[in-house]
């Protein structure tokens, strides 16, 4: 102990936050290199459509399931054309938006509600703790498919109604894990500490809980993102998904499946750039993970501290 | 080189952290013989354990490395062995047993099986593995073993659970037995039965023990010789009287005169002031259970009352219903003439600034992701009428000088401080809400002696000058002694015995209070060799 305290002493007073920030992001290249996959995803997302609309959309029957690596075409053909000979770089780009719309948007919707609801019962009386605990019940035992072909079928198909269909379907794994957490954490003595002190029921949950117990939502949520572009993926191949013309990743690689065995670029692509897209968002949240702990920030700051 | 049962000769251990080089012991070198009990004594990080754990190969390699040294055993350098070769002296012929009994013991499997598999695990037949066992859990006085046999760690109270694991550390007749800190988790007078047991197992079977603590008592109680280390080198080595009557290292007199129990004792406040708290009656059931029983006492102001008891006397049940972390069930506490127990919650709001709480383990007590800053700050954003908010921050600083650490350790986390300070900062969290009542609770059980004596002159300091009330419940009787104006003994939920300082220590009435009193060790092996004595007399006339 008294040793981490000379080591810290030396370390002096933190600079800017977001140059500190930046500078521990630099020291982890896997996480940097993740932020940086992340923003490019993100600016396919926000300015792909706009741009390419025209390019992805139309089609080429000569350059049907055209092999990737030609790069002689121009560059937007170099990952190879789909089945009516639509260039895949395209429309991996422009279906970055709908793809990112629905998971980040079900994900992020889940993991609120889910929270909220799992803290509600974690924390108050236990009237609450049942009454929310049996509704997650009640989602867990029933097909999520299921769930998502009745409501789809009832609403027209689109966007915002995918992505309450989904996250509703998501909500029991946040609202578990919050609520088994916040029993844990409401008895460690910071908190039985708080509450002498006379701090409201509020203040314990967003001051006191919340941040003890966010880090393992939030991996937990990284690893959702894939699961909900792949079962958006299929709705969208039972057609009651995001239809055609829009395109998602998910719908991409249910399109290629037919062309597996000739042209395997076809699924191969999008399906890349989900894989890619995950595990940026969970290396990236593994180095938030160590960045917000206070105990653990240290290793990014050493590492700083001997190269720099 | 068989002149002594096992030697260290010139150990230094090194762990690599990714803060640098971490030297945990340097040129250690000890010895211990047959039939003799050596105590290493320390404070945390002091290196105390690791040439134990080096001997039992105990030490994660990497991050540790041995860079020098021998472990000679029956002539040869343990260190040099193959670990098959170890595995087979580990256990049976030098076996160890651990603080915490209870982690150690495995909670899905029955203890008769548990000690049995030491033994068939080196070899021996099940049959004989569980007679062995039976007769061992006899030998360490475990009652009805016949039966106990087949239960399961659970079922078991700390002190049987210490027992079992002596019992399992002698199943093969080691020649060495360690004891890292086998009795800091029991209470006193579980300590002083799991020690004389452990004393008379090593008179039968003559096997050298290694014992491993931060307790003077328990190197007064058990030692022949000890080893004084700090911060991971040896300073003294002696038999126990020599270190304790000539201590010779300037370290080992701190540690000494660190040791409570043997200051002045304070002389009660005047009577007839309006006590700042009356409880009355106070009781609380969990189901059929009375976790306190109709305890009744005053806190004047500017006073000091202790509430001594062993582990399960409610005496911690009765700090959080005061606070109303627990709802009593029935019963009345007196705050200036105002009942907690049936204040509403918004006049509770109010007096949450007159009566504040110390934990005991201030790691968990304080918040790892908040900055001592906000930590502190916490009781002026909770309640805003103490404090504008641009004088939060001098406010801060002026605390933190106050308990004693620097203002500019208001950017830093808990994790960057030691045990001692981040008491400290508990302490000056309570002190921002300018409380006139501080319940402490065990809030410096889980300190080495000599930062307790620091922690305990800040608080008797700061009651000079601030003029607050202690309600300080402890499990340690020495420690009270100096600090404490009355003091109140609690067993099973009762109170026993309330009385001054004084009366309580030099002439208590009930046996309990005497019991706990015989039970204590004091630092002075001879007093204790006397109250050995007293004690064995004692267990004569009364069989």
């Amino acid at each position: 102990m008294e040793m981490a305290e000379q080591k810290t002493a030396i370390v002096a007073d933190a600079p800017h936050p977001v140059a500190q920030t930046l500078r521990m992001l630099w020291r982890d290249k896997f996480a940097l290199a993740a932020a940086v996959f992340l923003l490019i995803v993100l600016l396919s997302a926000l300015f792909g459509p706009a741009l390419l609309e025209g390019v992805a959309t139309k089609t080429n029957l000569r350059g049907r399931n055209a092999p990737p690596f030609d790069f002689s075409q121009p560059w937007y053909l170099w990952l190879g054309g789909d089945a009516l000979g639509r260039p895949l770089l395209a429309r991996i780009i422009v279906a970055a938006q709908n793809t990112m719309a629905v998971a980040v948007g079900a994900v992020l919707c889940s993991l609120a509600i889910g929270t909220t609801l799992g803290m509600i019962a974690g924390y108050t009386s236990r009237m609450a703790s049942q009454v929310i605990m049996r509704l997650a019940d009640v989602i867990m035992s029933f097909p999520s498919l299921l769930l998502a072909v009745i409501v789809l079928y009832m609403l027209p198909p689109s966007v915002f109604n995918l992505i309450i269909v989904l996250a509703i379907t998501r909500i029991p794994v946040y609202l578990r894990t919050s609520r088994a957490e916040v029993l844990e954490v409401r008895e460690r003595m910071f908190v039985q500490a708080a509450k002498v002190m006379g701090a409201s029921s509020g203040r314990i949950i967003f001051r006191h809980l919340l941040p003890v117990i966010l880090p393992t939502l939030v991996t937990i949520a990284t690893l959702d993102f894939a699961l909900v572009v792949l079962v958006e993926s299929a709705l969208s191949f039972l057609g009651i998904g995001i239809q055609p013309p829009e395109i998602t990743w998910g719908l991409m690689v249910s399109q290629g499946r037919a062309y597996l065995t000739t042209a395997w670029w076809l699924s191969f692509w999008p399906g890349l750039a989900i894989i890619l897209t995950t595990l940026s968002l969970n290396l990236l949240a593994n180095w938030l993970r160590t960045a917000l702990d206070p105990v653990q920030r240290w290793r990014l700051e050493i590492a700083v501290k001997k190269n720099g | 080189m068989a002149d002594h049962l096992i030697e260290v000769r010139n150990l230094s251990v090194d762990f690599h952290t990714a803060q640098g080089t971490v030297h945990a012991v340097r040129n250690v070198s000890w010895h211990l013989d047959k039939g003799e009990t050596l105590a290493i004594l320390g404070e945390s990080g002091s290196g105390k354990s690791v040439s134990a754990s080096a001997i039992m190969n105990l030490i994660d390699m990497p991050p540790g490395e041995i860079t020098s040294g021998k472990v000679l055993f029956d002539g040869r350098d343990l260190l040099e062995m193959s670990s098959s070769e170890r595995r087979k002296i580990n256990g049976s012929r030098i076996a160890m047993i651990f603080q915490d009994p209870l982690s150690h013991l495995n909670p899905v499997y029955t203890v008769g099986w548990q000690i049995a598999e030491i033994m068939t695990a080196h070899g021996m037949p099940a049959e004989k593995a569980r007679t062995r066992t039976l007769e061992l859990m006899k030998r360490v006085k475990i009652p009805d073993a016949e039966n106990k046999i087949d239960s399961y760690p659970h079922q078991f109270s700390g002190g049987q659970r210490q027992r079992l694991m002596i019992a399992m550390a002698l199943a093969l007749k080691p020649d060495i037995l360690i004891a890292d800190e086998p009795t800091t988790a029991l209470d006193v007078t579980v300590q002083a039965q799991v020690l004389s047991l452990l004393e008379e197992l090593q008179e039968e079977t003559g096997m050298g023990m290694l014992l491993i603590t931060h307790d003077l008592g328990v190197v007064a109680e058990a030692a022949d010789r000890v080893v004084v280390m700090n911060s991971g080198e040896i300073v003294e080595t002696g038999t126990a009287n020599e270190v304790y009557h000539t201590p010779k290292h300037p370290y080992t007199k701190k540690l000494i005169s660190a040791v409570p129990g043997t200051g002045k004792m304070t002389d009660p406040l005047a009577t007839g002031i309006e006590p700042i708290l009356q409880i009355n009656g106070l009781t609380k059931h969990f189901g059929g259970f009375v976790a306190v029983d109709d305890a009744s006492l005053t806190v004047l102001p500017g006073e000091t009352v202790a509430i001594v008891g062993e582990s399960g006397s409610g005496k911690s049940t009765l700090a959080k219903t005061l606070l109303r972390l627990e709802d009593a069930s029935s019963g009345s506490a007196l705050y200036l003439g105002r009942d907690l127990v049936t204040m509403p919650s918004d006049e509770l709001f109010a007096l949450r600034r007159d009566i504040q709480m110390v934990f005991q383990d201030p790691t968990q007590s304080l918040n790892p992701r908040m900055s001592v800053f906000q930590i502190i700050s916490e009781a002026f954003e909770i309640h805003p009428d103490i404090l504008p908010k641009p004088q939060w921050k001098n406010r801060v600083r002026e605390l933190l000088e106050l308990v004693g650490l620097e203002a500019s350790h208001m950017h830093r986390h808990p994790h960057q401080f030691s045990g001692g300070q981040r008491q400290r900062i508990a302490i000056a969290r309570a002190l921002a809400m300018e409380p006139k009542l501080i319940i402490c609770d065990e809030a410096v059980s889980a300190l080495d002696v000599s930062i307790q004596a620091q922690v305990i002159d800040l608080l008797v300091k700061l009651q000079e000058e601030l003029d607050v009330s202690y309600l300080f419940i402890a499990h340690d009787l020495p420690l009270v002694r100096d600090f404490a104006h009355r003091v109140v003994v609690m067993q099973g939920g009762k109170i026993v015995e309330q009385g001054p300082v004084a009366q309580i220590f030099d002439d208590p009435q009930e046996d309990y209070t005497k019991g706990l009193m015989a039970a204590g060790l004091s630092p002075d092996p001879e007093i204790q060799a006397d109250r050995r004595r007293a004690r064995a007399e004692l267990l004569e006339t009364t069989i």
